[in-house]
């Protein structure tokens, strides 16, 4: 790959970003003030109201538990959701034939949707953490950790999304995902309690569950408490996204949803 | 020199076994301004889509100025504007941004591509209509949106899928002048339309494809040569009650005002105007049934059988996705 070609790519990427940007900041009201509303509602119902009933978790008030919680889950949604709306959104429109005709390869088209997914993710997850602020004073043990856990995260469900959105052949195959899979999991997946409160046989069920490690790292970035070892948490997570980016790939170089 | 377009062998079989394209050859020479004429369902689609790397193929060769769409995808793309048969740009977008996004996948920075967005989309009248959004544009609009788009990286090779299809003759006239200003300056054009006096005005070269196979490629004037027999439409100032039988010319009675006559080939119309007037027939106006490539066209082809759709200048037609897939 010569440097033109490098640069040409970097272009390419930047304005599949840019797009990507500007279409969920132009209908911000869709996209980005949903979940920093319903996030407000968690912290006013879960985190006030039943949360001082609930006392401590881990240590920690109830309502400083579930910040970090709440902030991925805001990652997470909406860094799927930005991507399996608009590759589908471009396969319905047609658009994305502006991109198949065009010399990009596919790995940058791949790129260039996840990090639009990941600036929408990053937005509302900033947006959730600036609503905390009046719930609960902002802790952080290591942003550096807070900050990797999140982008990688956001980076791992922009790709899940894609992937989604590549099958999608309906607007009902875009929300099933999200409806019946990733929603579970998150709620399942430690936000709003410690899986050391479960019995034997649910902690060994949670462990499965590829979102748990990554809630519990952020919490660790926030906290300083985790029930995994980071580590773990992070090369659990760079896994799913090599496996995903390859499987991605794949897809895309066989046109599966995309060519005839 | 190097063929603008060289295709050999060209198959596709969809996977519901409907064989779109049954091994076709076609050569485009470059700087050519070229008609790919078919019915619907005849495969033109499914060429263009395997060209332009949207279908994948089945079996054969494309080249595109040397470059094999297999060994060499990315240089075969960066030859290639696309003019799509229908709307496939983004409704909720503004539509200078579309096209300054459409040259940045291309790897043009963004002040370039403005420049020349600026520069096509004048050309095509739309450049006041930079900042609307692409759904607030009428028909017409929407299809020159398209052609500046494909434009913006400036391809050697311009495919127009059905490019005036709705779009009123005054535009459609003004498009035809632009097409053919691009092709003088050097630009290789292919071009399919329903639209079959679009295609001989324009064209200098064309191939018709029915059934998945290319059943006639050559000059528009070699091909037009062909025609045996054109029907002319003559209006009379005063009524008559039958026609003059004569052995050379044949005539039809309509109506009272109008009769049909069919010239043959090597026939001048003076024969015609001297049966006529030995008869005392005053013609007020004459035309010809149909354009002489659409007479072509439907013996040509399996329309024959199914001619209505390729009515010469009406408006709207649309030809159906040729995948059933």
């Amino acid at each position: 790959m010569s440097p033109l070609h490098l640069h040409e790519y970097w272009i390419a990427f930047r304005t599949i970003v840019t797009k990507e940007v500007l279409r969920f900041a132009r209908i911000w009201v869709q996209t980005v003030l949903p979940p920093v509303v319903t996030t407000a509602l968690y912290f006013i119902i879960f985190g006030g109201l039943i949360g001082e009933r609930i006392g401590e978790m881990e240590g920690f008030r109830y309502m400083d538990f579930i910040v970090p919680g709440l902030i991925m889950l805001a990652v997470i949604t909406n860094s799927y959701a930005n991507v399996v709306s608009s590759f589908f959104g471009s396969k319905f429109q047609r658009h994305i034939e502006e991109l198949l005709i065009s010399p990009i390869p596919n790995a940058v088209i791949i790129l260039g949707f996840v990090f639009g997914g990941v600036a929408r993710g990053m937005a509302v997850g900033v947006a959730v953490l600036l609503v905390s602020l009046f719930f609960s004073p902002l802790s952080v043990h290591n942003a550096l950790v807070m900050l990797v856990v999140a982008l990688l995260t956001a980076i791992l469900f922009a790709l899940a999304g894609l992937i989604n959105g590549v099958f999608a052949r309906t607007f009902d195959d875009i929300s099933i995902v999200p409806t019946f899979v990733l929603t579970p999991l998150t709620y399942l997946g430690g936000v709003f309690y410690s899986i050391s409160l479960l019995p034997g046989f649910w902690q060994g069920a949670s462990m499965l569950n590829p979102i748990l490690y990554m809630v519990d790292a952020f919490r660790y970035g926030s906290l300083g408490t985790s029930d995994f070892p980071v580590l773990l948490s992070l090369a659990i997570i760079v896994a799913f996204i090599v496996a995903l980016f390859t499987a991605a790939l794949v897809l895309l170089d066989r046109g599966v949803g995309i060519r005839s | 020199m190097t063929p603008a377009l060289e295709i050999r062998s060209l198959r596709k079989t969809y996977k519901n076994g409907f064989e779109a394209l049954k091994g076709i050859d076609l050569e485009v020479a470059p700087g050519s301004f070229f008609a790919l004429l078919g019915p619907n369902g005849a495969g033109k689609s499914t060429t263009i889509g395997i060209i332009t790397s949207l279908i994948n193929k089945t079996g054969g060769s494309v080249r595109v100025f040397g470059h094999d769409l297999d060994g060499e995808l990315q240089a075969v793309k960066r030859q290639i504007g696309l003019v799509p048969q229908e709307f496939n740009f983004n409704n909720f977008e503004p539509v200078g941004e579309i096209v300054v996004n459409q040259a940045g996948y291309y790897g043009i920075p963004r002040r370039e591509a403005w420049r020349r967005a600026e520069h096509y989309l004048t050309e095509l009248g739309l450049w006041d209509k930079r900042k609307d959004m692409a759904r607030t544009l009428s028909g017409g609009m929407k299809r020159r949106l398209m052609i500046a788009r494909a434009l913006v990286h400036e391809p050697r090779l311009l495919i127009l899928d059905e490019p005036t299809a709705g779009v009123d003759i005054e535009l459609r006239r003004s498009m035809w002048d632009f097409l053919t200003r691009i092709n003088q300056d050097g630009r290789s054009i292919i071009l399919t339309t329903h639209y079959l006096e679009e295609a001989e005005s324009l064209c200098r070269n064309i191939a018709i494809i029915d059934d998945g196979t290319i059943i006639e490629n050559t000059t528009m004037k070699e091909l037009l040569a062909k025609l045996e027999t054109e029907t002319m439409v003559l209006d009379l100032t005063e009524p008559v009650t039958g026609v003059p039988s004569d052995s050379r010319i044949r005539l039809r009675q309509i109506d009272e005002l109008t009769l049909e006559a069919d010239i043959h080939r090597g026939q001048h119309l003076n024969e015609l105007f001297k049966v006529l007037d030995s008869a005392g027939i005053r013609v007020q106006s004459m035309r010809n049934k149909a354009n002489r490539l659409e007479e072509l066209f439907i013996r040509m082809t399996r329309s024959g059988q199914e001619p209505s759709h390729l009515t010469p200048g009406a408006g709207g037609t649309s030809e159906q996705p040729e995948n059933p897939a």
